[in-house]
């Protein structure tokens, strides 16, 4: 099927036509006669989103989500690329593992999966995975994150530093000192210490934060940091940019929107690692973002069945579901505050996180001859998040009841109408 | 007010008429009538997911001199300890009629998540959870307080209060923090800076390091349990630079005001943070605090249940 | 609103339910007098002071609170407790004469009853009130009564006492349902 597209506004804010055919971008004069013709009336398009931060849960964990409900959930929210996380059961520490992963991906068909490999065997933090062997693997992964868990041993973060150089791989740490959050619920602040929950002080993450960008530099390899959470961790980025490391940040849209007073209720659909912080953090993570400092925006989309968040906050699980509301959060904190524009959108959600995952047909302009991963959203519709209606199998999302502005209508991957229409 | 979750639940107003209610049952219980009719026909569970002797007991005293049907629920040997999930726990007892759970619970907000899901429909008296609030020790902490030295006022006005101990992982001295500011009392927290709750500056109280200083200008001393564990944790370095520091011997008590008290929520750790002979001694209240918490515990019970579930206040 | 009871015809009816409480009881020594808080308990007082000026001596006097045995809890909010205080002679074996300021539905008296009878057991119980408005729901009469006044439903009958309410006067006035 080939597809003209009518009147849609690109992220430079130019008007156009697109016009896809097998698997590409081509010239409208090249379409085949029996083409499908979508009116777009001024809605906006961006390039296919790319999420670098994705929980499948699968293998081990399909209760919560699978590949192919993971891969429903990205295209209603306008993603033509996921990487899937290595804290499965087993582990994604071998060949074996992400190739499985990735061929579940292929055969769901509906977006790219590239999994993302272990550092650690395990996840033990204390002996390199098969990073080679994942990286030569049918998975092509490039991305190695034990996250969930932090690589803590300084020697080992420093061999996986030096040694994915030889692959072009990234480390992309979850930066969290275990001496330092032992039992840790929520953020350490005045409303930890009013509920009686232990803190998760912003310490401990900047520690990590700090110590890895020293390394980074030191063995001149290259640096991902997930989930960054606090104006601290923001400076150091900063500060290690401008002497040229090769350091790069990403921060979740919970954490561009949503503040540790959420707690106070002691409902669990808050509770998240790293933690909701406060209101200086949120805005110091905007600027952040606006100004490149954060490179971009991940999800961090992590499904948890009910009755892990049906309880008390100390029994729940960590975590949010974000891949379907991600575009909208952007739109409402980034786009409607006007510190950034939908040229600043594409890059943070589809062009920066390709370059850093190495995902060569994702993330590209919007040029006759390129993949037709794309995405279309109605910036000026609004809707009410309803998680009943959500499709990941999970419904743990803390926007629920929520107004978002951005409604995604149409999603293309490789070409293919995967959502909408 | 449907719930006592949290002492931020009641006004001025709402804990002076509990302190009110309690001094005439207390007289009731002293004089002729032991047992009133009052919740005959109403059945109040405790449900006690963390041991504890002392509450459960004076919880159950209470209720059943209000002729309520009590029915205990304890962690050990019950569902709870084989893995059951709080919700199940809850949709259980509403299945049995409860119309009040008095819960205590390890984990902080328990009841908060037993209150707001509505997996019951039943009123929520929070008898400790976790770190966060023990509201009915507070209140019988401040009934003993403006018994033995109100003279006559019905709130703590212009009182001093020295609260003592691992305030970090006080739920006691949370819930008195709320309820002695909010009755007019000067409240000063002393422990070691690694005992005290991160932005406890923002707290509407005093702070300091030096139990010595404090001592002889306060009419209450509250002494807090130190348990066993915090050792093993390394907050401080061992029970004798505690003890030496932050523990009540007679020397200390030596050096209180003529009229002031002693005061402990128990249990106590007899040489740790205090020992025998401040324990035992007259300026002790220690032991009327237990007897009053049964008054104090009826006049929560009369004034959440006897009548109809009321929005925002008692009255 | 029209006054029933003025202050004198208070104060001669305080002095009647005297006489004739002595009377029953030839004098004032098995007596216990319990005053229903608020206005009961001032009543009591005058009608002790008017005992203690015809015997002389002074008659045994305490209050009742009832408000934890009512049967009507459910339908309010749960009041404020009323102070209790029995009287060192106590009630076991004596003539107890409880005491209120209003006699309608029957149910206070029931639950003082009730009260009274976790304290004790007294030889007799009686009533004395001021005002009889009739509406009994319960098989309970008073057997010194200083006014009859009948009414219907929807009237309010308010006594005022210069102890609590700054003069002495029994109201009635239109009122709506109880």
């Amino acid at each position: 099927m080939s597809y003209l597209l009518k009147n849609g506004i690109l992220p430079n804010g130019a008007k156009t036509d697109l016009a896809i055919q097998d698997q590409l971008l081509v010239s409208p004069d090249a379409l085949d006669k029996n083409h499908r013709i979508i009116e777009l009336d001024g809605k906006q398009i961006l390039p296919g989103l790319v999420d670098l931060h994705t929980h499948l849960r699968e293998p081990g964990f399909e209760e919560a989500e699978t590949v192919a409900t993971g891969s429903l959930s990205a295209v209603r929210g306008g993603y033509t690329a996921i990487s899937a996380m290595a804290n499965t059961s087993p582990v994604a520490d071998t060949a074996g593992v992400v190739e499985q992963v990735f061929r579940l991906g292929q055969l769901t068909g509906l977006c790219d999966v590239f999994p993302i490999g272990a550092v650690t065997q395990g996840l033990n933090g204390e002996a390199l995975s098969e990073i080679g062997a994942m990286a030569d693997s049918s998975a092509r992964v490039r991305v190695f994150s034990d996250d969930g868990k932090c690589v803590f041993d300084p020697l080992i973060m420093r061999r996986a530093l030096e040694y994915v150089k030889k692959f072009d791989g990234v480390i992309a740490q979850h930066a969290q000192e275990p001496g330092l959050t032992i039992g840790a619920q929520m953020n350490e602040g005045e409303i930890s210490a009013q509920l009686g929950l232990k803190g998760w002080p912003a310490v401990a993450e900047e520690a990590i934060i700090a110590r890895d960008v020293l390394l980074a530099e030191h063995t001149k390899s290259r640096l991902h940091i997930c989930h960054l959470t606090t104006a601290g961790g923001v400076e150091i980025i900063r500060g290690a940019k401008s002497r040229g490391v090769q350091v790069t940040a990403e921060v979740t849209p919970h954490h561009l929107l949503l503040t540790d007073d959420y707690a106070k209720n002691y409902d669990p659909i808050f509770k998240v690692n790293p933690p909701l912080r406060l209101e200086s953090d949120v805005l110091a993570l905007r600027a952040g973002l606006a100004d490149g400092t954060i490179d971009i925006v991940a999800t961090d989309h992590a499904p948890h069945s009910l009755e892990s968040k049906d309880c008390e906050w100390a029994e729940a699980s960590f975590g949010m579901v974000g891949l379907e509301t991600a575009l909208s959060i952007v739109i409402k904190t980034m786009v409607e505050t006007g510190v950034m524009d939908y040229l600043a959108v594409a890059d943070r959600l589809s062009i920066a996180p390709a370059r850093i995952g190495r995902y060569e047909t994702h993330g590209q302009s919007l040029e006759v001859g390129k993949v037709a991963n794309l995405t279309i959203v109605d910036t000026a519709a609004k809707w009410i998040v309803d998680r009943d209606l959500m499709s990941t199998r999970s419904k743990n999302t803390p926007f629920h009841g929520f107004e978002l502005p951005g409604v995604v209508t149409h999603t293309f991957f490789n070409g293919k109408l995967v959502f909408g229409g | 007010m449907k719930h006592l979750l949290s002492i931020n639940d009641l006004s001025r107003e709402d804990a002076i008429l509990i302190l009110d209610t309690a001094a005439e049952l207390s007289r009731i219980a002293d004089g002729p009538m032991k047992k009133l009719p009052t919740l005959r026909g109403r059945t109040i569970v405790n449900l006690f997911a963390e041991d504890s002797t002392r509450t459960r007991i004076s919880f159950e005293a209470a209720a059943k001199r209000l002729s309520a049907d009590v029915i205990n629920f304890s962690a050990k040997g019950s569902s709870l300890s084989k893995g059951e999930s709080l919700k199940d726990t809850a949709l259980t007892l509403q299945a049995m009629g409860a119309d009040a759970v008095v819960i205590r619970h390890p984990a902080s907000g328990a009841p908060t998540r037993l209150a707001e899901n509505q997996w019951m429909s039943g009123a929520v008296i929070n008898a400790g959870d976790g770190t966060h609030e023990h509201p009915s020790q507070a209140l019988l902490d401040a009934f003993t307080i403006r018994k033995h030295l109100a003279k006559g006022a019905t709130d703590l006005a212009g009182l001093r209060v020295a609260i003592v101990g691992d305030i970090l992982h006080s739920r006691v001295a949370r819930s008195n923090v709320l309820l002695l500011t909010k009755l007019g009392a000067h409240v000063t927290l002393i422990a070691p800076p690694t005992l005290l709750p991160f932005g406890v500056e923002s707290w509407p109280v005093s702070i300091s390091y030096d139990l010595d200083s404090v001592i002889s200008n306060v009419d209450v001393l509250m002494m807090l349990r130190i348990q066993q564990e915090r050792m093993q944790e390394r907050f401080f370095p061992n029970a004798r630079e505690y003890s030496r520091y932050f523990g009540l011997n007679r020397d200390r008590m030596n050096s209180m005001l003529p009229n002031s008290i002693v005061m402990h929520p128990g249990p106590m750790n007899r040489g740790l943070e205090i020992t025998a002979d401040a324990a035992d001694s007259a300026r002790s209240v220690i032991v009327e605090q237990v007897s009053n918490g049964v008054s104090v515990r009826m006049a929560i019970l009369y004034l959440l249940l006897a009548g109809l579930p009321i929005e925002g206040g008692i009255n | 609103m029209k006054v029933v009871l003025p202050a004198p015809d208070i104060s001669r009816a305080i002095v009647r339910i005297a006489h004739e409480i002595l009377e029953r009881y030839n004098g004032a020594e098995s007596l216990t007098l319990l005053g229903i808080p608020t206005r009961g308990a001032h009543l009591a007082n005058r009608i002790a002071l008017s005992i203690n000026a015809i015997e002389g001596g002074q008659v045994a006097i305490g209050t009742l609170d009832v408000t934890m045995h009512r049967d009507d809890l459910r339908t309010r909010s749960p009041k404020a407790l009323l102070p209790t205080v029995i009287p060192a002679a106590g009630v076991e074996d004596r003539h107890v004469v409880l005491i209120d300021d209003v006699l309608y539905s029957g149910r206070t008296i029931r639950a003082a009853l009730d009260a009274l009878g976790e304290i004790g057991r007294p030889s007799s119980v009686s009533l004395a009130v001021l005002i009889d408005r009739g509406h009994r729901e319960l098989p309970i009469r008073a057997d010194f009564v200083g006014k009859n006044i009948p009414t219907a439903r929807t009237e309010i009958i308010k006594v005022n006492l210069i102890e609590v309410d700054g003069s002495d006067e029994v109201t009635i006035a239109e009122g709506g349902a109880r």
